[in-house]
């Protein structure tokens, strides 16, 4: 068969067995490299986690855990407590995920369930765009757009109805100024909703056909599928995106410092203007020359830190669930 | 299990002594003893998950790439064992080849695909590697069909031409053993009987083992077969002779189609 | 079959289906009418104030006329900069995960920290290099910017690398270890280019993603009201010039935000979309 040249048909030299290859020590080179970088991405968190600590020290000791349930803002007198930044954080993450979780549910239904097959990826892009716009366009659109909008129209409407009614109605009072809370909370379950959406759908599409199959063979709707079948199956994932968007919500700067309206003031309405950690760091912290105001604001963001990464955590080990219980079956 | 034919020691390529396979805590094979003669084709047969796949794979020491996989015993090459953690598998592997169950062309040209092993271990001319990648090509009867585009990926290939190429890349860097698992499984059957063709010729340069489960293949192509079945070898011996008269009441049934 | 069709069980069932249903299309239209009207503002205003001044001259002091020259050029520079420290450390370190992370602990818990920092708030990257980096040298600048971009890169990066590889079929990787290739070379010859597109995709959206970022760059980075390429002095960008201007009560300074704004957009659904094509023509 070997009937081109004899160079090339010629017998190669045999390699020693026993000789070690170059190859093996640019082998371990190699693996060391790659683990060192990954070591360094593990690192990464521990680190940040370390900067924070030093750098928020001084407001550590000074104020121990007061910072945390005292109100006080004050940066002439140097007495701070993180009690407003807080309440706003927690409080606009929570109105956003009241609307996201919806909405994101709604979406992520029609994209799996209802969407004609041409339709999916269009309309999922656009979701995933929707994603991808940088927050601090939302911040000014939802400044200089939805605002004004909001206050002429929406938030009179809040005030004469919804404030009316006993005891809910302390969180629709005030003026109609716009900014404040409850913006806070719309422009960032805008924000949100792409992420929570595309969890769910993804987790939505590991749902076994025959699963469905069987349940619509059975005569089920579209809605009993999802609801009986769909959404049991992936009960963990679901939740795991939530989770994951809460960590988003939690943390977002731009969106939320441009409408909330930056004060350290306690009020119960969602109209009134507040502040979150997020936007106390992105307002105050260039402005802030005492050390122990300085200081004050990077415990605020120890605090955001440990707070999203704890949300963010529960959300991975829920999506690790799903995935663990998914691995099992197929 | 019964030798029916001795070989003669001199011909012994490889030789399996007392070879024990472990899967994490499954055991895979089961002290396995046989020799693989030179300049022959030897397959290895049994029903799926006999463990023939696995005994292949540990002649290139591939099972290393796992780290649940142990094994015992010695596998001698020439006389040498290469399990000895002391053998480098990359001068191994220059040695023995394999050709997979599926194609792998890598994701670059024919040219380069060819080349690949041969750079591994040898630094050659522009002319020198232009020369042995056409050999490596003739030698895995693709050249004609892929003289004019050298330079395309390999991915634009037909499956048959695909296996032949990554044939090619086996001999380029021209090994002594050839393994080959199930070669023929993922294609069609003129493409089937290219290879078997090929198989067939490649005899004459190399040592190889073939795994199939398709019983005539290994009738056609090999001279010596091994059954094997739940890890054992339950037989080995010249392809005739066990197609003819096996010694085990098991071979029987097993190439009768009784059972399998 | 007829047999429940009129049961009031029956028609009570398909009008739940019904609603929901009609919910679930609202939440879809819900969801592209705030994408529609965001894009529709920003191309309203913002190609309003695109004009040949706002590519040529530097961010204006109030009153006077200016562009936004300067932010652009530290933007680039530091998303540059950023991208270049960022892409190789979250490939090599992507790589440990999807190749190398078969035995011990580090690859299982760095991937689900690095899960955590994708989603990290993007203000304490600022912070952090803030306290690490700007006030030990006692000055803002372009390089604290680039830096902290590239702790927003890596995540990223780490992730598509690792679940691109991860991608790559095993037999490729037997063919290429089966011809004797040390394992650095099965990787940086076969997986990598096995994955390529992947990894190239995941590299566009770290770009678009760092190219919008604000909060990581407002006390790294600050903002200048000149034009620069001294990475070593504080340095304007996009992000933090369109927050200041955004927030200033100048009409002019408004238009040049939204300038600005529309810039970015463009770049970052232009980088999505390119990234897009690229990973479904080649994976």
């Amino acid at each position: 068969m070997s009937s081109v040249t004899s160079s090339a048909a010629a017998a190669p030299v045999r390699p020693d067995l026993r000789k070690r290859s170059a190859g093996a020590v640019a082998d371990q080179i190699f693996a060391l490299t790659t683990k060192g970088f990954a070591f360094l991405v593990f690192a990464l968190l521990l680190a940040i986690l370390a900067s924070l600590v030093v750098g928020s020290w001084p407001a550590l000791s000074k104020f121990g855990l007061a910072f945390v349930y005292t109100a006080d803002w004050d940066p002439v007198g140097g007495q701070f407590g993180a009690l407003v930044p807080i309440y706003g954080t927690l409080v606009s993450s929570l109105i956003a995920m009241l609307i996201a979780i919806p909405v994101s549910f709604g979406i992520a239904m029609f994209l799996t369930e209802m969407a004609p097959g041409w339709l999916k990826r269009p309309l999922g892009t656009a979701i995933e765009l929707l994603a991808a716009i940088p927050s601090i366009i939302y911040g000014m659109w939802g400044l200089f757009v939805f605002t004004p909008i909001f206050s002429a129209h929406i938030q009179p409407f809040l005030i004469d109805t919804l404030g009316e009614i006993p005891y809910l109605g302390i969180l629709f009072q005030g003026p109609p100024m716009g900014i404040g809370m409850l913006t806070a909370g719309v422009i960032l379950a805008i924000m949100v909703i792409p992420f929570i959406t595309a969890v769910m759908r993804d987790v939505f599409e590991l749902v076994p056909t025959v699963l469905k199959e069987s349940a619509y063979g059975l005569g089920s709707t579209t809605w009993e599928v999802v609801w009986k079948v769909v959404l049991p199956y992936t009960k963990a994932g679901v939740v795991g995106g939530v989770m994951l968007g809460l960590g988003r919500a939690l943390g977002e700067t731009m969106a939320v410092t441009f409408v909330i309206g930056n004060t350290h003031r306690l009020s119960w309405s969602l109209l009134a203007p507040g502040s979150s950690i997020a936007s106390s760091l992105a307002n105050e912290f260039t402005e802030a020359v005492e050390d122990i105001y300085t200081s004050s604001l990077i415990e605020l963001g120890l605090l955001l830190f440990l707070i999203t990464t704890i949300v963010l955590a529960c959300a991975k080990l829920m999506l690790m669930r799903l995935s663990r219980a998914e691995g099992t079956k197929s | 299990m019964s030798q029916t034919s001795a070989i003669p020691p001199e011909e012994i390529r490889l030789g399996v002594r007392g070879l024990n396979f472990y899967y994490g805590k499954f055991h895979a094979i089961k002290s396995v003893t046989m020799d693989v003669r030179k300049n022959h084709v030897t397959a290895f047969i049994g029903p799926s998950g006999c463990g023939k796949s696995t005994l292949l794979r540990t002649f290139n020491r591939l099972h290393e790439l796992y780290p649940e996989n142990r094994t015992t015993g010695q596998i001698l090459l020439d006389g040498e064992d290469i399990l000895d953690r002391k053998v480098d598998a990359t001068a191994l592997r220059s040695r023995i080849g394999m050709v997979f169950q599926k194609p792998t062309p890598f994701p670059m040209s024919i040219y380069d695909n060819v080349a690949f092993g041969v750079r591994l271990y040898e630094k050659l001319t522009q002319r020198d590697m232009d020369e042995r990648v056409e050999w490596a090509l003739t030698n895995a009867a693709l050249w004609n069909e892929v003289k004019d585009k050298l330079h395309q990926n390999g991915n634009g290939l037909s499956g048959g031409q695909q296996q032949r190429l990554c044939i090619a890349r086996c001999i380029a860097i021209k090994p002594e053993v050839i393994l080959m698992d199930e070669p023929c499984s993922a294609l069609d059957p003129i493409s089937t009987a290219r290879i078997e063709e090929l198989v067939h010729e490649m005899k004459k340069d190399y040592t190889v083992v073939i795994v199939t489960h398709n019983m005539q293949q290994a009738a056609r192509v090999s001279d010596y077969t091994a059954y094997m079945y739940l890890g054992e070898l339950i037989e080995f011996g010249q392809t005739d002779k066990i197609f003819t008269k096996p010694a085990q009441k098991a071979t029987e049934d097993y190439i009768t189609g009784k059972f399998g | 079959m007829a047999r429940f069709a009129h049961s009031p069980l029956f028609s009570r069932r398909k009008r739940v289906n019904t609603f929901a249903l009609g919910l679930s299309a609202l939440a879809m239209a819900f969801g592209l009418f705030w994408l529609g009207w965001i894009l529709l503002t920003l191309v309203r205003e913002g190609f309003a104030a695109l004009d040949l001044v706002l590519f040529t001259s530097s961010t204006p002091a109030p009153g006077s006329t200016g562009g936004l020259l300067n932010a652009i050029v530290g933007s680039l520079l530091m998303a540059g900069l950023g991208t270049l420290i960022g892409t190789p450390v979250g490939i090599l370190a992507g790589t440990y995960l999807a190749e190398y992370g078969q035995r011990g602990w580090l690859a299982p818990a760095t991937r689900f920290i690095n899960d955590i920092l994708l989603s990290a708030p993007s203000i304490v990257v600022g912070l952090f290099i803030y306290t690490t980096v700007v006030s030990r040298m006692h000055h803002f600048s372009g390089i604290a910017g680039a830096l902290a971009l590239s702790l927003i890169v890596i995540p990223v990066v780490v992730r598509t690398t690792d679940d691109m590889l991860r991608l790559v079929p095993q037999g490729l990787r037997e063919a290429a270890i089966g011809l004797g290739a040390p394992k650095w070379k099965m990787i940086t010859e076969v997986s990598y280019r096995a994955s390529s597109a992947g990894i190239a995709t995941g590299v566009l959206l770290a770009v678009a993603r760092v190219a919008g970022e604000t909060a990581p760059l407002l006390f790294t980075a600050l903002n200048n009201q000149y034009l620069k390429f001294n990475m070593n002095e504080p340095m304007a960008n996009l992000p933090v010039v369109i927050f200041q201007f955004a927030m200033s009560p100048y009409d002019d300074w408004h238009r040049l935000a939204w300038g600005g704004a529309i810039l970015i957009t463009v770049g970052v659904l232009g980088l999505n979309i390119a990234a897009r094509i690229i990973f479904r023509k080649k994976v």
